[in-house]
């Protein structure tokens, strides 16, 4: 005869529940690890209440995505992408043709020789057509750290920003200082005659860097060409 | 409205100049012009051909679109104060090698040589083409002038043994 209390309790019963135990403590502990890892970052009593939810979310990822296709416009577009080559010589012109003179780049990107960006562009535009464009400080990135823009993928261009082995040392902080204040940046939203401006207006461009930054800085996928 | 002038007192080919002249003049008409060096040529007026070379501290600018206002406190050097004596190795290796056709760009052509061999004493023909593309000839002397430039680099090389 089987009790009513052992009905309640069928054999292996209390064998099992102690397994149960073990097995959902362990997928606890897991997750808890894997938050930890994933926000390490964070630390005091608020980085624990973030640990509880992803800092960034899905959305967050998408509209960091769509601000950097915009941010990515500008920085293709001729007035940044033409002192950002593949190779070693300037681009020229809304068609970003090569440097007439064929000017080269130098070790530090200021030029070589009789050649150095300074012996022709001023401090400031020359007036009429054909004449060189002006800023105090021309001139390319160096040799040893060419920061390419032609050619790059979004989702390329994005890595490449935020890698300090790749653009000039920046952290976060200084990368938003220099597409918000650099005079050289600047000066593409000022062209010479008969060129023209980047796609989005400065301060467009530098609300959709913050709000690629903000949101996670996240690079768009591969695919987005 | 007349144009605003300044006194500038202007330091070329060793001398102190002092000349009235606006701001935004370009230093190529303050040498043609006012002082009367015509050495330095005029040819394009936009930096593209390189006929107006000078020096300014060393570097070889195009003088037809730097402001006068630019030079000042700075030592200007045109095609006549190239060498004192005229002995400079650039010009005897450009008369060995009679590089010149109508001549009109060599002032220009010099001067940016010998920014080249002042960086770069042995240069290479890739050197000599990185820095001399700038400088447009019409009668496409490019041959002789890379000829000229290792030999100017030879007799440079020897003067510096001998002293």
């Amino acid at each position: 005869m089987i009790s009513l209390n052992d009905k309640k309790r069928l054999p292996g019963s209390s064998h099992r529940s102690k397994r149960y135990y073990y097995v959902i403590s362990s997928i606890v502990a897991f997750l808890a690890l894997v938050n930890m890892s994933a926000f390490k970052s964070e630390s005091g009593s608020a980085g624990f209440v973030k640990l509880l939810k992803p800092r960034f979310s899905k959305q967050d990822s998408m509209i960091s995505k769509r601000a950097f296709l915009q941010v990515y416009k500008v920085l293709m577009s001729p007035r940044c992408m033409n002192c950002h080559p593949s190779g070693d010589i300037p681009l020229q012109g809304d068609d970003s043709h090569f440097h007439l003179q064929g000017v080269k780049r130098g070790p530090d990107g200021t030029g070589l020789y009789a050649l150095k960006c300074g012996n022709c562009h001023q401090s400031h535009n020359l007036p009429g057509l054909h004449m060189p464009p002006g800023n105090p400080k021309w001139h390319l990135p160096p040799a040893n750290m060419k920061m390419v823009f032609q050619g790059r993928t979004p989702h390329q261009l994005a890595l490449q920003l935020l890698d300090k082995k790749r653009n000039g040392g920046r952290s976060i902080k200084a990368l938003v200082d220099h597409v918000t204040s650099d005079t050289l940046v600047l000066s593409g939203w000022t062209p010479a005659e008969g060129l023209s401006k980047p796609p989005l207006t400065h301060k467009a461009f530098v609300n959709e860097f913050n709000k690629w930054i903000k949101h996670g800085a996240i690079s768009p996928d591969p695919e987005n060409k | 409205m007349p144009a605003i002038e300044n006194t500038y007192s202007l330091y070329i080919n060793r001398k102190e100049t002092r000349v009235t002249v606006s701001p935004d003049m370009p230093i190529l008409w303050v040498l043609r012009d006012v002082i009367g060096l015509t050495g330095t040529k005029f040819g394009c007026g936009m930096a593209q051909c390189g006929a107006c070379t000078i020096h300014l501290d060393g570097e070889a600018v195009r003088s037809c679109v730097t402001p006068v206002s630019h030079a000042v406190g700075k030592e200007i050097i045109t095609i006549e104060g190239l060498s004192p004596e005229g002995d400079h190795p650039l010009q005897h290796a450009w008369a060995e090698v009679n590089v010149p056709q109508c001549g009109y760009c060599q002032a220009g052509q010099l001067m940016s040589a010998a920014v080249l061999l002042r960086e770069n004493p042995e240069p290479t023909d890739q050197d000599i083409d990185d820095a001399m593309s700038g400088n447009i000839c019409r009668c496409g002397t490019y041959l002789r002038i890379r000829k000229a430039i290792h030999l100017a680099a030879a007799i440079q090389k020897s003067k510096v043994k001998q002293s």
